[in-house]
């Protein structure tokens, strides 16, 4: 199991995705307290590249020893590359669920969403009146 | 006491199934080595030819395991006692409804008339099984408050399939299209999963904070593109819906259909009925509510009933009761195959008819009072039970709803995780070692850490009593050493299993066995 820890440079969706920005291409993927509840993650869902994804919705299907789940997007945008190496080794998603564990790149649509994610102590917040 | 060994990590206090390798009946055949000796022929021998050409002959010999009778009884009874069946032992597994299975269903079953029958059989001379369907059929009927059943599908989830089929010709011949179904967050995955195998599009109701469906987000969802809304009341909370009125009126005011999952109708067998709710389609689980040995994979049967609106679409055959005729004759039970409506056969043949024999003879031995009398002491059982748990381990394992349950309840695990730090898994598999199947674990999936457990009306006060005794010892253990129920369990056939290797890398094929001494 991952450190539970919520990197500074990250951006938070109250469904437990990230996403780093850089330019106008953000890197997506769950964060560490997903990746715990889902238990070990065993199937990886890719969307295909160059499909649109909407922020709040669906875009990928993660499959743990406990159920199938879906990911949600935190932004919207266009898929440009999805994390290849998960076929073989989906469990970098509980190992490193903010390095090897990303899942999907996207090109953003429209960058002002940015400003509705969470910053890491808005998300721990949400995190305790969860549990 | 298995619990006491149980701590003896290093193999020196194993079961002595334990030892027993893992061989295949396969892998035990010796040539030549057989369980019987066939008499002399005492007819004359005819050429092969003669009796079967040779084209419809196999070229090679089939691959039969060679043994002993003694061999064969011996493996069989060595791989029953690796299982963990109710027989053995508690057995509280949410939504499952594990009840005891009464002997005598067995004896009825086995009965010649009923046992060897064939299913090819003429009705004319299969009047006893086609009366018995018949007045199966009715009881259901009466159970569920809706006046047609039909005894086709053979399972919960075939019987929701045969319920979305079922809702689809009703609205295509009203010569509507609709493309989405509704389920609550808290439903059995079978209902997502027959919605979309049946084409439709899942929409997913929230739930409140009483546990019950969230009505204001059911009112925003459902509208003319809404079919039906798949519903289980109770639900996998253990929880009844006292709005369910309510949501029937909002369901029906757009013209959709309100489907009855039936997986937990033990809680509420003659107390109340699905129909007087207002559903439309009801399946039942006849190998949960009204007996049968299960959980191995079947046989199974998902009877449904519907209201009259619903009837004409019924799969076909139906068993039906011709009235005498103008000749005289008597009135007789048939198979009804004139159903222009029908969505047609969901299986071969009529169902699985040993199923129908033993739950017919559950409802025929129990009388209606003896039905409600069976759901009242499945409620009493499961909220003692939830009592008792939140005495001895309410700190750690609270219940997720703090409301009189139905039959069945789910706790929290979250707690105990936090402060033990072992989850919920740890606990399931140390329960193992004291003897008990674990509850349901990890569902319903919006409870954190969730045990779902139902203890059913054929459980002692005694068994409930040590099965709660048990949650608390494990978890005493766990605050001196959660690397105990970590390493769970110990007493098993087989200790704790790889979960996501099975599942990233199944082994789908047996290596083909090489006979010993071959």
């Amino acid at each position: 199991m991952a450190e539970v820890t919520y990197p500074a440079d990250l951006k938070y969706h109250p469904e437990h995705d990230w996403a780093r920005v850089e330019g106008d291409v953000a890197t997506f993927g769950i964060t560490a307290y997903a990746e715990d509840q889902l238990g070990e993650v065993v199937f990886f869902d890719p969307p295909e590249v160059g499909t649109q994804v909407t922020k709040d919705e669906s875009y990928a299907e993660l499959e743990s020893v406990k159920a199938v789940s879906d990911v949600i997007a935190p932004l919207s945008g266009e898929i440009v590359e999805v994390n290849e190496a998960l076929a073989a080794e989906p469990e970098k998603v509980n190992e490193d669920p903010y390095g090897d564990g990303w899942l999907v790149r996207v090109r953003l649509s429209d960058p002002a969403e940015l400003d509705a994610l969470l910053e890491p102590p808005a998300y721990e917040e949400l995190l305790a009146q969860e549990s | 006491m298995p619990g006491v060994m149980a701590t003896a990590a290093d193999g020196l206090s194993r079961a002595p199934l334990q030892d027993e390798g893992v061989r295949t009946i396969y892998e035990k055949s010796q040539p030549g080595r057989r369980a019987f000796v066939a008499p002399p022929i005492d007819v004359p021998v005819r050429p092969l030819d003669e009796l079967l050409p040779a084209r419809l002959r196999r070229i090679e010999p089939a691959r039969l395991p060679e043994v002993s009778e003694p061999e064969i009884v011996r493996h069989y009874v060595r791989l029953s006692k690796r299982n963990f069946d109710l027989d053995s032992g508690f057995y509280p597994l949410g939504s499952c409804t594990m009840k005891h299975n009464p002997r005598l269903h067995e004896r009825i079953a086995a009965l010649p008339g009923n046992a060897r029958l064939h299913p090819l059989q003429d009705p004319r001379r299969a009047q006893g099984a086609l009366e018995l369907m018949w007045r199966l059929q009715a009881a259901l009927s009466e159970i569920a408050g809706l006046p047609h059943v039909s005894l086709h599908p053979s399972a919960g989830s075939h019987g929701e399939l045969a319920g979305v089929l079922l809702t689809r010709a009703y609205h295509e011949d009203r010569g509507e299209e609709r493309t989405r179904i509704l389920t609550p967050d808290t439903a059995h995955g079978t209902n997502p999963a027959t919605v979309a195998m049946a084409g439709y599009e899942v929409v997913k109701v929230g739930t409140n904070e009483y546990g019950g469906v969230d009505v204001e987000d059911l009112r925003a969802k459902a509208d003319q593109r809404t079919a039906c809304l798949m519903l289980t009341n109770p639900n996998t909370l253990g929880l009844f819906d006292p709005r369910i009125e309510e949501i029937a009126e909002i369901v029906h005011g757009v013209g959709a259909t309100l489907y009855y999952d039936g997986a937990n109708l033990n809680a509420i067998m003659g107390k109340s009925r699905p129909g007087d709710m207002g559903f439309d389609i009801v399946h039942f689980n006849l190998h949960k509510s009204f007996t049968q040995p299960h959980g191995g994979g079947g046989p199974g049967a998902g009877p449904i009933a519907v209201s009259s609106e619903i009837e004409p679409y019924l799969p076909r055959p139906q068993v039906v009761r011709r009235c005498a005729g103008a000749d005289g004759q008597e009135p007789f039970f048939d198979l009804d195959d004139d159903r222009p409506r029908s969505i047609g056969r969901l299986r071969g043949f009529q169902g699985n008819y040993g199923v129908f024999v033993r739950s017919y003879a559950y409802i025929l031995s129990l009388g209606a009072d003896g039905l409600q009398s069976a759901s009242e002491t499945a409620v009493l059982n499961a909220n003692y039970l939830m009592a008792r748990l939140t005495e001895v381990a309410g700190d750690y394992l609270p219940p997720a709803y703090e409301r009189t349950c139905m039959h069945e309840f789910v706790l929290s695990g979250g707690s105990m995780r936090r402060q033990l730090g072992i989850r919920t898994l740890d606990l399931a598999k140390r329960l193992l070692d004291f003897g008990f199947h674990p509850p349901t674990v990890y569902f319903p999936l919006l409870v954190d850490e969730a045990l779902l457990i139902e203890p059913t009306e054929t459980e002692s006060k005694e068994t409930l009593d040590a099965f709660a005794e048990a949650i608390a010892s494990i978890l005493r253990e766990a605050g001196e050493d959660p690397e105990i129920a970590r390493g769970a369990p110990y007493t098993t056939p087989v200790r704790r299993l790889d979960e996501a290797s099975a599942a990233k890398r199944p082994v789908l094929r047996q290596p083909r066995a090489t006979p010993l001494g071959a």
